[in-house]
């Protein structure tokens, strides 16, 4: 058999994925604290202050490669979300699910970021055009996909129902995008453009270079964490979870 | 006995239905007075300027009657659902698909169509401008059966749960919005002296494309939902 | 070092986009740790209930 086929299948047993992602997730998440302090204390003092802007786009190093990942987590949460309903790889289902809270904290991190840094570089909190409507909806889709999951009792059916509210929802993503783009050109002037017209500075890009990839290199670390903590809850009962915890627990000692 | 296909599904589904609410018609009214109750909070909280009121008109009776079309999904799979007939619309050899759009379309006439009549009264209530009326109406009559394809994919997602009308309206609600965006924003369009052919076709579009995609989404997710 | 802190007085608002950025992280760190420790408390206090009843507590893996 293909030796990658071979792999996916057995990372894809739960007791192999456990010792997999426990053993891969420190490799992505302290690599990525690295990047990221490396380009926040960038942006925060090596980088010249804008001439246009000021200080105040600074917060750009922070909002941009979010927003950037509230997309990019849909897309994957979607992914497997198709592989969940398909195959019904109960993995699959857990990844999907574990997706959605991380997403919805960048696009939280998103919202909040862009109200920051509108207050003092246009004067307002916020505004409704079609980026940051979009990015509200984005919330509530995420908000939803988990309120669904844990309003069913079955785990699984759970999850096969959040999976198809997931995808329901990456195909109302784009259209809600583009009906708010046609909405705003009825009303002439509402309409904030989120990055100014001056093209990027040379100077900015590495810091946000290491943003964009440490944010990535966190979002896997944490799905691997996220994942396991939920594999290992939905299987508690089995036996191979009980030798797993049992030293630990009877030794009362907590990891 | 002729061959079960889906064009007999739905027939059968259809008249059921149709017989059903008959038998409590006077159901049927609630969601047209709620739509009016909801718009006439608006005066009652903005003051009775028509200027004003003139102004939000349009908005606000989209959204009302879209409430009204929200809160009024939540029968769709019920009563089915409590006497033991979806399972069997489930279990039949007829597509699930052509049966629930039955009970979609059966849905849509007996609590949309009535909100449709309701709407020139909201119209006068809240001074729109009368220009505004037909494209208004238009809107509406594309914009009431889409809300009410893709609500029932949502509440068939749901079908079952105890206490789901507010995460029914939450999952809902943003499927809604680019319905309420065109919808309302071609009546917003007419007023400002530009053409609302655009979003109006956009809408038919997509109630073209809904009218066989949600039927058949609605079924899938009847399954995930009850197995 | 106040200036810094200052940022033309655009500070307030950039300290607080930081500092919602590395909460909001460290909250997603934290949350998957305190589940797996709430399910191993769990797991103990049942395999102690059902030790207690004198029950075998395998299944199948």
């Amino acid at each position: 058999m293909n030796p990658l086929l071979l792999w996916f299948y057995q990372t894809g047993s739960p007791a192999n994925f456990e010792r997999f992602a426990k053993r891969w997730s420190s490799w992505f998440i302290w690599p990525a604290c690295a990047l990221m302090a490396w380009g926040i204390y960038a942006a925060l003092v090596e980088v010249p202050a804008d001439y246009q802007q000021g200080n105040s786009y600074r917060i750009l190093f922070i909002h941009v490669p979010s927003a950037w990942m509230s997309l990019f987590i849909y897309v994957a949460m979607a992914v497997n979300a198709f592989i969940a309903l398909v195959w019904r790889i109960k993995l699959s289902e857990l990844l999907a699910m574990s997706c959605a809270p991380i997403g919805a904290a960048f696009t939280a991190i998103t919202l909040l970021t862009g109200a920051f840094w509108g207050k003092p570089t246009w004067g307002t909190w916020w505004s409704w055009d079609a980026r940051m409507t979009s990015e509200l909806v984005l919330l509530f889709l995420y908000l939803g996909v988990m309120g669904l999951y844990a309003a069913i009792e079955d785990r699984r059916a759970a999850a096969r129902a959040a999976c198809f509210l997931a995808l329901i929802g990456l195909v109302n993503l784009p259209i809600v995008h583009y009906s708010v783009v046609w909405w705003n050109t009825l009303h002439q002037g509402a309409t904030i453009r989120l990055i100014g017209k001056s093209s990027i500075d040379p100077a900015m890009v590495p810091p946000l270079i290491a943003m964009t990839i440490g944010t990535k290199l966190w979002f896997v670390g944490s799905l691997l964490t996220r994942t396991r903590a939920a594999l290992i809850e939905q299987e508690s009962g089995k036996d191979w979870v009980r030798r797993l915890l049992l030293p630990i627990t009877s030794r009362g000692d907590t990891r | 006995m002729t061959e079960p296909n889906a064009l007999t599904g739905f027939a059968a589904v259809f008249s059921r239905d149709l017989r059903l609410v008959w038998r409590r018609r006077g159901d049927a009214l609630q969601p047209a007075l709620f739509a009016v109750l909801v718009a006439s909070l608006f005066p009652l909280a903005l003051g009775p300027e028509p200027q004003t009121l003139a102004r939000i008109a349009p908005g606000v009776i989209w959204v009302a009657l879209l409430l009204a079309s929200l809160l009024s999904l939540d029968v769709l799979f019920r009563s089915d659902l409590d006497d033991g007939s979806l399972e069997q619309f489930m279990l039949a050899p007829q597509p699930l698909a052509a049966l629930v759009m039955a009970k979609v379309v059966v849905h849509w006439l007996t609590s949309s169509l009535p909100l449709l009549l309701a709407a020139p009264l909201l119209a006068e209530l809240l001074f729109m401008p009368h220009e505004l009326l037909q494209v208004l109406l238009v809107s509406l009559a594309l914009g009431t059966p889409l809300l009410s394809l893709i609500g029932a994919v949502v509440v068939a997602l749901t079908v079952g749960m105890r206490r789901s009308g507010m995460l029914l309206a939450l999952l809902a609600l943003p499927l809604y919005v680019p319905v309420l965006i065109l919808g309302a924003g071609s009546v917003m369009a007419a007023a400002q002296g530009f053409t609302s052919n655009g979003a109006l076709l956009l809408m038919a579009a997509g109630l073209v494309m809904m009218l066989v995609a949600a039927p058949l989404a609605a079924a899938s997710a009847l399954r995930i939902a009850l197995t | 070092m106040s200036e810094f802190f200052a940022m033309d007085g655009h500070g307030v608002y950039i300290w607080s986009s930081y500092a919602v950025f590395l909460l909001i992280l460290v909250g997603d760190a934290l949350a998957p740790r305190l589940r797996l420790r709430r399910v191993q408390r769990e797991l103990a206090q049942r395999l102690r209930r059902q030790a207690g009843k004198g029950q075998s507590s395998t299944q199948p893996s």
